[in-house]
């Protein structure tokens, strides 16, 4: 099986080489995608995780045994209208016409709720009016 | 009767307020409805407009002395270098230029988040701006660094002067490689996954007076959100090439050079580009009014995105290497439709020149116009039009050794 979750930690669990861990004993596929840990070293890890059912189960009952707090990722895509010059190159590489144009205006839209969070939108806007947005709450 | 008009008479209509102005839109509607010859009666000027990917744009910029003077032998504008191979304080800052320390396509394909077009747009902004200059010193200009911060009401004089804008008529891009290719015309995903395109179709100016009768040096026009003229026609400019029946060209033909005050722009107007994998560029806003003088102007302006068409190009092989290949043409109502042929394969299409803010172009001119606040410009020279011989070159393969050179340096 394989999930993006957010791994929440305190200074303490910050030492420890958890994703050493879970690769070397548990035979997780790990791919983070996001981490960051503030000055006191509490943080968060954003990653992907893949393995077996049985491994998976073990992996996180390791890390919940640390005291690590897991919660599934919710990332959400930006549209900024305000640096959108509605060229709409977006729009053709949108699997999911979350961000759509009419064809009668040419104007671009964006509807939040068909968006699946691929990223493809991200590198084709040459205005940098799309971002990802990860929702991470405040470190533990 | 047949119609004709002067510049002079569209003036005079346009100072007492009582012109017909239209964009290049409404004008098909209105030449449906009345035909051309009640329509070029009636109608005086038309409006055009386009806004997108300007590579060759620039800005020249004299930024007043330092005390002492210095002689500047190299320029940075919030990183980015300007030309200063010109007088002691006067730079060309170039949109596509990079800074210094961008990673270009090292880790490919690279981002260039920032560029001389963010450069000039944030001049345009009101920002501030970290100025940098290195000079050798002389008797006359002492100074040999400058560090500081400025802002566009800060420097002495600040004027756009593009090579090349406003390109009549651009390659649909294709890829028909087996991986993505990152390109100026964006990305493009492999084995024909989409189709590229850059042009505001019947909007755009070119498109609406295609030998170019009225549009000349001195015309007066919409540039960057402020008044603009077309200096020269454009690098690269190639009007005798293939042209349909309407005498739109098939292919990419003439060019502008602009140029304008770069204190009377609009930020929305000149807005910094990124493009992954290829750098960074600028769009920049171009409308141009068209006096119609006649009914043959009035035809002209009528176009249509279904009577213009663009080549469909390679990008994988064919516009890279420079290889031939026909691979036919895209007809610019079925490239705004989102999908077309090709192969007898539904392939979508992707814009890189925004219409939307083509059309807001053309509707600003016209009440700039309408308003009294903008007078037409008969143009002072014409640019070389279909009939002209042009011959479109490549850089000469040559071997520089054996042969000698002075390079300027034997000189005493």
């Amino acid at each position: 099986m394989k999930n993006k979750i957010v791994c929440y930690f305190s200074t303490s669990q910050s030492e420890q080489p958890v994703i050493y861990r879970l690769i070397k004993n548990y035979d997780l596929i790990i791919n983070i995608l996001k981490a960051d840990i503030n000055s006191q070293k509490e943080g968060y890890l954003v990653i992907e995780l893949e393995g077996s059912p049985e491994s998976y189960e073990q992996g996180t009952k390791f890390m919940e045994s640390l005291g690590i707090i897991m919660e599934p990722l919710s990332e959400n895509i930006i549209w900024n209208e305000q640096l959108c010059i509605q060229c709409g190159a977006c729009t053709s590489f949108c699997p999911t016409a979350a961000l759509d144009m009419n064809r009668d205006t040419m104007e671009v839209s964006f509807d939040n709720a068909k968006c699946v969070v691929c990223g493809m939108c991200l590198d084709c806007c040459p205005t940098r009016a799309i971002e990802l947005h990860f929702e991470v709450k405040e470190a533990v | 009767m047949a119609v004709k008009k002067t510049y002079e008479e569209i003036n005079e209509k346009i100072r007492k307020g009582e012109a017909v102005v239209v964009t290049a839109e409404e004008v098909i509607g209105i030449v449906e409805e009345k035909g051309y010859e009640k329509a070029a009666q009636e109608i005086d000027v038309v409006t055009t407009g386009t806004f997108g990917p300007m590579c060759s744009s620039g800005a020249f910029i004299n930024f007043g002395h330092s005390n002492p003077r210095i002689k500047m032998k190299k320029v940075w504008l919030n990183g980015v270098e300007a030309y200063s191979g010109i007088a002691a304080v006067d730079a060309y800052i170039g949109a596509a230029q990079l800074p210094d320390y961008d990673p270009e396509n090292k880790v490919f394909p690279g981002r260039f988040t920032y560029g001389g077009g963010h450069v000039i747009h944030d001049l345009v902004a009101g920002k501030q701006v970290r100025l940098e200059a290195t000079g050798y010193g002389t008797d006359c200009y002492p100074n040999k660094k400058v560090d500081t911060i400025i802002t566009l009401d800060d420097v002495n004089d600040a004027f756009l002067f593009n090579p090349r804008n406003a390109y009549q008529n651009y390659n649909c891009a294709i890829n028909m490689g087996e991986r993505t290719l990152y390109t100026y015309m964006g990305i493009l995903k492999p084995r024909i996954g989409n189709a590229s395109y850059s042009t505001s179709g019947q909007l755009s100016p070119l498109f609406n007076d295609p030998y170019y009768r009225t549009i000349g040096v001195g015309t007066r026009i919409f540039l960057g959100g402020g008044i603009g003229y077309v200096a020269w026609h454009g690098t690269q400019h190639h009007p005798n090439v293939l042209r349909g029946d309407n005498g739109v060209p098939k292919v990419t033909a003439a060019t502008l050079s602009l140029i304008g005050d770069l204190k009377g722009m609009d930020p929305n107007w000149l807005v910094g580009l990124s493009y992954i994998g290829y750098g960074a560029t600028m769009a920049v806003g171009v409308g141009i009014p068209i006096p119609i003088l006649d009914e043959e102007m009035l035809r002209y302006t009528a176009v249509k995105d279904e009577d213009i068409y663009c080549p469909i190009v390679d990008y994988n092989e064919g516009y890279p290497y420079s290889k031939p290949m026909e691979l036919g043409f895209a007809n610019f109502k079925e490239l705004k439709s989102g999908k077309i042929k090709i192969n007898g394969n539904n392939v979508v299409t992707t814009p890189q020149s925004s219409y939307p803010r083509a059309r807001q172009i053309a509707e600003t001119l016209k009440q700039w116009i309408k308003n009294g606040s903008f007078e037409l410009t008969q143009p002072v020279a014409a640019i070389p039009s279909a009939e002209s011989d042009i011959v479109f070159k490549s850089i000469p393969e040559r071997t520089p050794n054996g042969l000698s050179f002075a390079n300027g340096r034997a000189r005493r």
